[in-house]
């Protein structure tokens, strides 16, 4: 292999290289990775220093460079694969015959366009377009776009009505808040005695100032999102919620679970409402399937927890509490995530229904563990709630 | 990769076990003068990579860690207040301008220089470690940002100082705060993992040679075990080492020896009473059998 190595390409192969390259960096772009012209230029020098058999190289190189944080790092090599090695990816899913033979990097040059965008449509998953053409092949992500119904994200009037109020009544907590700490930041004087005490050091000038410290109020959002079959009428408005509140806080985080526990809110962050579905496709595997709350909560709590959860975070479960796992394990994990947080609030879209009870077992094991338990199924309802969220 | 496995050899000999990838990453942070985000959980190892980084390079390590309230006079340069009173006071008597005084006290040797600007005027490139900027708030990270975009800082009184070597950067975050995304932008990522079994044991093997190839291997596979359980705090790396350390102190040969024994050396590893009571001496047991 060394002795391969040793001879640089020769310029005619670089080319369809370096075009390949770019086409990758777009597919990056589309699935949300800052992508800029200098990282482009960094990405071509990286792959000047790979010769054609150094796909790990390459891999690592492109990762370290493109990735910003856990998450992008995490689902770098599943794209890099996709587009890099196509013939793996026919291997493990059901793929029509029509895409063209493929050798990886080492015959990236000739022939590679037909591939590439059927890779790239892979990827981005798009809704639409499988809409449209329900038959093409290529994208096992796409069936399951398909099977999701969008339909409602995307519902045009209502929808934008309800995002509207969803931000406005986000940004209406937010502003409470805020005034507070604001508040605490007019308190931000000078200490007295300490500034004295400082200037000892320097004969009596008081150079070194003592500030009061600024105490931060703004607490920490965290939310879980239950999309479930069962909550499929509401899935989508807590997600148009959990949209809102995370362009309104500055330190929100949003999960959804069904039987996974995924992060989203790199992805409801997106400011194109078309990128969001779009990824959310890209998601929504095993999407409005059974609820594992337990084990969601219990993973959050594995990956998670330690690093978002402290004395000012508040956890909003948004879930009607039908769990197919073990009630005895949810009580536990909630336990866990009671111990850290600073409140726990659940909002059950089914509590406004006249003559519910909530008898769940999983809600019936999370009740007495819940500091607020609330109706949520629709802004009204929401709104209402703004008081004791806002006092927590 | 002839060059990768080469760097590999002297981030060992450095005393750092490097994966390939890692070693690919460093490689290229050395060739493209980007700064390098290393994330991941503490205890990991992200400090170690910057110590072994400047080892390797013979250059000097400059060291800023960060906490909530750090500023400019901590992170940059402060003026050394005592001797320019000093120097005030010293100069009454005799007849030089004021304007003349004002410059001497505002000149750089009254300078105290801080991290950022004590890496910017070295003569050789030395690696400047930023440790934990997520701790730091979002206004300093803004002014890191700049600074290590431009590589020069301006001081008010003296004007401004430009890099006489740009250092090579190293980033590290718990990510207990989220980073902006201009500073993510800037930088190389790399995510740090636990190590695996084989790197775990070589790490052990670097730091206490006298260890048993058995008791490593034990040990190595008993820490993965830990680490897959629910716990609260998961050891890390300096914690098997120090684990490692206490077992050759008690001279246990194997750990499935004396579970008494074993079980009073897991304070090395296990850092909150919830995690101390999650591992019970059966559960340590199970685990220590498993660990062959």
């Amino acid at each position: 292999m060394s002795a391969r190595q040793a001879q640089a390409p020769p310029a005619s192969q670089l080319d369809p290289l370096v075009e390949r390259i770019m086409e990758f960096l777009a597919l990056l772009r589309r699935q949300g990775f800052e992508v800029g012209v200098r990282e482009g230029l960094d990405a071509l020098r990286i792959a000047e220093r790979c010769t054609l058999l150094e796909r790990e190289r390459l891999r690592w190189g492109l990762r370290s460079l493109l990735c910003g944080n856990a998450d992008e790092w995490k689902r770098f090599d599943q794209l890099f694969d996709a587009y890099w090695l196509p013939q793996s990816r026919k291997t493990s899913q059901v793929q029509p015959a029509a895409v063209p033979k493929q050798g990886g990097l080492g015959t990236g040059g000739a022939g590679s366009g037909g591939d590439i965008a059927g890779a790239d449509r892979a990827q981005t998953g798009d809704a639409s377009d499988a809409a449209q053409e329900g038959t093409r092949g290529g994208a096992s992500w796409q069936e399951s776009t398909a099977q999701t119904d969008f339909r409602l994200l995307n519902d045009p009037r209502e929808v934008r009505a309800i995002e509207n109020l969803a931000e406005r009544l986000a940004r209406r907590m937010r502003r409470r808040i805020q005034r507070r700490q604001r508040l605490a930041r007019y308190g931000r004087r000078i200490h007295l005695r300490r500034t004295i005490r400082a200037s000892l050091r320097y004969g009596g000038t008081p150079i070194d100032l003592v500030y009061q410290r600024r105490v931060r109020v703004l607490p920490r959002l965290v939310m879980l999102l239950d999309v479930s079959r069962s909550m499929n009428l509401y899935s989508y408005f807590f997600l148009r919620f959990a949209r809102g509140m995370l362009g309104a806080f500055d330190d929100a985080h949003a999960f959804i679970y069904h039987t996974r526990l995924i992060p989203v809110s790199e992805v409801l962050r997106e400011r194109d409402a078309d990128k969001v579905k779009e990824k959310l496709g890209v998601i929504a595997l095993g999407w409005a399937g059974g609820t594992r709350i337990g084990e969601s909560v219990q993973a959050f709590n594995q990956h998670y927890a330690s690093r978002l959860l402290n004395s000012r975070s508040i956890v909003v479960i948004m879930s009607d509490g039908f769990d197919t796992g073990p009630a005895t394990l949810l009580a536990e994990e909630l336990r866990r995530v009671r111990r850290r947080a600073r409140k726990i609030v659940w909002l059950n879209p089914l509590l406004g229904r006249a003559g519910y009870e909530p008898l769940a077992a999983g809600m019936q094991a999370a009740l007495p563990l819940i500091d607020v338990f609330a109706p949520a199924h629709n802004l009204d309802t929401l709104a209402a709630l703004e008081k004791q969220l806002v006092n927590l | 990769m002839t060059d990768i496995v080469a760097f590999q050899q002297r981030l060992e000999k450095a005393g750092y076990i490097a994966e390939p990838s890692l070693a690919a990453t460093l490689l290229l942070f050395t060739e493209l003068k980007r700064p390098l985000l290393l994330e991941g959980d503490a205890g990991v190892g992200k400090t170690e990579v910057a110590k072994a980084l400047a080892q390797s390079f013979g250059a000097p390590l400059i060291r800023l860690q960060c906490y909530e309230g750090l500023d400019a006079n901590a992170a940059v340069y402060e003026w050394n207040y005592q001797r320019q009173l000093l120097a005030i006071k010293i100069d009454e008597g005799e007849g030089r301008s004021s304007a003349d005084k004002e410059r001497h006290i505002f000149s750089e040797s009254f300078l105290l220089k801080r991290p950022l600007l004590e890496a910017i005027t070295q003569p050789q490139p030395p690696v400047l470690l930023i440790d934990e900027i997520d701790r730091a708030d979002e206004e300093f990270e803004a002014y890191l940002l700049e600074v290590l975009s431009d590589f020069q800082i301006s001081i008010p009184e003296l004007g401004t100082i430009k890099a006489s070597s740009i250092p090579y950067v190293v980033l590290t975050s718990n990510a207990t705060r989220e980073l902006s995304d201009a500073l993510r932008r800037r930088c190389l990522y790399y995510y740090v993992d636990y190590p695996s079994l084989d790197k775990e044991r070589r790490i052990i093997h670097t730091h206490l040679p006298q260890v048993g190839e058995r008791l490593a291997g034990q040990v190595v596979a008993f820490m993965h075990a830990l680490r897959g359980m629910d716990l609260r705090k998961k050891p890390g790396v300096s914690e098997t080492l120090d684990w490692v350390a206490a077992l050759l102190r008690v001279n246990v040969k194997k750990l499935d020896d004396d579970p008494a024994l074993l079980m009073q050396t897991l304070v090395c590893l296990l850092k909150t009473r919830e995690d101390r009571d999650a591992i019970t001496p059966d559960v340590m047991q199970r685990l220590a059998a498993n660990a062959q």
